[in-house]
């Protein structure tokens, strides 16, 4: 399944993208997908911990499973007002 | 009223958003950029939001604090891009039958914003820029939020 991430804040200038799609089995959570990241793009290995993230807008844990179309969003503790 | 923008704020159209003849108390907060940051200069700020659930989530915030607080409207506004000192980043305006009520529905939304709303500021000094980490405790969803 086809899902899309984005990223924000220090995690885009890590990332180098605002945004990029990923193809994944079925039944990946996003715990799955924030460990693939990390194989991928070299500039998040070194994360201990996974960053924020939400799941068609809403905040969500790394066991929330993803779908079709799915939309994730990457972002580190958020610093507005 | 809970809006991402990239202009400068309006605080007299957020504060006629919010009036109405059952307001008998408006209060306002308004978020300016400080020249100064943990003692280093600060020359401009960058912010960036997830606009489309950071609205969201703005919006989820003043429902519950209606429902805590009782009848009341609120207007959040929170300004995007690059942002000279002494420019104002976000107002929070609440009309409610009485004083007490607005000022308390402003305060908890400012404090709830900063905690939960998508937005990042990055903060450019004379000698470099970086992203702003928020104090511990802050800058994450609530406990309860984060279940999947």
């Amino acid at each position: 399944m086809k899902v899309r991430i984005l990223f924000f804040a220090r995690l885009r200038e890590l990332a180098g993208c605002e945004a990029m799609e990923m193809e994944l089995p079925e039944g990946s959570t996003i715990g799955d997908l924030w460990h693939d990241l990390q194989q991928r793009l070299d500039a998040l290995a070194g994360f201990r911990t996974p960053p924020l993230m939400a799941l068609d807008e809403q905040y969500a844990g790394v066991d929330t499973e993803l779908t079709e179309g799915s939309e994730i969003a990457l972002f580190p503790p958020v610093s507005g007002g | 009223m809970f809006r991402i923008v990239d202009h400068p704020l309006d605080l007299l159209e957020a504060t006629r958003f919010v009036s109405g003849e059952e307001a008998g108390g408006i209060a306002s907060f308004v978020g300016i950029v400080r020249k100064e940051n943990h003692g280093k200069k600060v020359v401009a700020v960058e912010y960036q939001a997830y606009s489309s659930m950071a609205e969201k989530v703005m919006r989820r915030i003043g429902e519950e604090i209606g429902r805590d607080l009782g009848p009341l409207r609120i207007a959040m506004i929170h300004r995007t891009g690059r942002l000279m000192v002494g420019e104002a980043s976000v107002i929070i305006v609440a009309g409610a039958t009485h004083r007490r009520e607005a000022l308390s529905a402003v305060s908890r939304a400012i404090e709830r914003l900063k905690r939960e709303v998508p937005i990042w500021k990055k903060e450019f000094y004379e000698d470099g820029s970086d992203w702003l980490e928020p104090a511990p405790g802050e800058g994450g969803p609530p406990a309860n939020k984060t279940g999947g």
